[in-house]
């Protein structure tokens, strides 16, 4: 089994707020990030995907096409965006979008494409906040 | 909130920690010292700007979106890892009298003093970085 991980940046806007709290319980849980005008970061996006190379190409999957289902499902949707207000999963009364559910977001976004190219499948999505702060999604309920 | 969020995914935190050390072991001759650890025996130690990296895993709180609330984590890497080790002797600290402060046993260390301090979830691994070049992981096995 070989695992193969393509990187990818984005740079996208959000808050943290749950409409089922108080503004003072949003900010005593969220701090800064409860701040409704947004902010922003320089997202890192490691998506990993997990095969066998195959016996002709000895690819596990071609870098191409998985840069071009990362850009398609994932990158199109969410870069140069407020996370909040233009992506339907963290629309207001859904997901928070906080580095935990964007990875999440960005796998569920990925996995049909890539199951249904047979062959690899995907292993981990890591997403960077900043270089110091990140969150990884495997796929486990 | 949305009722999706039972996922199980994975927090990371990276911090800085400066610090001296010396490798020597009581249990072997100066010459032997001298062979085993070279430069790093050199008899008043020397310093690495460390970087530990943790990775917590646990449910993704449907309140929160988060497995871990990073003020809350850095609250207990900060009370249990930076204020103990940080611009610190190694060779002094109590873990490392019987015990050389490799990077390796540094990071066991870490890990053995965070396992049980999780504000929610369990500790999956530490990550020590030496230098850019080097580093060490232990996952409590």
């Amino acid at each position: 089994m070989i695992f193969l991980t393509r990187r990818s940046t984005f740079s996208a806007s959000h808050y943290y707020w749950n409409d089922g709290w108080t503004a003072e319980e949003n900010e005593r849980v969220f701090g800064r990030c409860a701040n409704r005008n947004g902010h922003g970061h320089n997202y890192t996006l490691e998506v990993t995907v997990v095969g066998e190379p195959d016996a002709v190409t000895g690819f596990v999957v071609d870098l191409k096409w998985l840069k071009d289902v990362i850009e398609r499902e994932v990158l199109a949707a969410f870069d140069h965006r407020h996370l909040n207000l233009e992506v339907p999963e963290f629309a207001a009364g859904k997901l928070i979008p906080t580095s935990e559910n964007i990875a999440i977001a960005a796998w569920k976004r990925m996995e049909p494409a890539v199951l249904g190219a047979g062959g690899a499948r995907l292993s981990r999505v890591r997403l960077y906040e900043t270089p110091e702060i990140f969150a990884e999604y495997r796929g486990e309920k | 909130m949305s009722a999706v969020g039972t996922e199980r995914a994975y927090f990371g935190r990276r911090v800085g920690l400066s610090a001296s050390h010396r490798l020597h072991s009581n249990a072997l001759s100066v010459e032997e010292n001298q062979v085993a650890y070279g430069k790093c025996n050199n008899p008043h130690g020397h310093g690495h700007n460390y970087v530990v990296e943790v990775l917590v895993g646990g449910a993704v709180d449907p309140e929160t979106g988060m497995v871990v609330n990073l003020a809350a984590l850095d609250g207990v890497l900060r009370a249990k890892v930076l204020e103990r080790f940080d611009h610190a002797n190694l060779n002094l600290d109590p873990l490392f009298l019987n015990q050389v402060p490799t990077t390796e046993n540094l990071c066991i260390a870490v890990f053995e003093l965070l396992k049980d301090a999780m504000p929610v979830g369990e500790l999956e691994y530490v990550r020590v970085e030496e230098t850019e070049n080097n580093f060490f992981e232990y996952y409590g096995e």
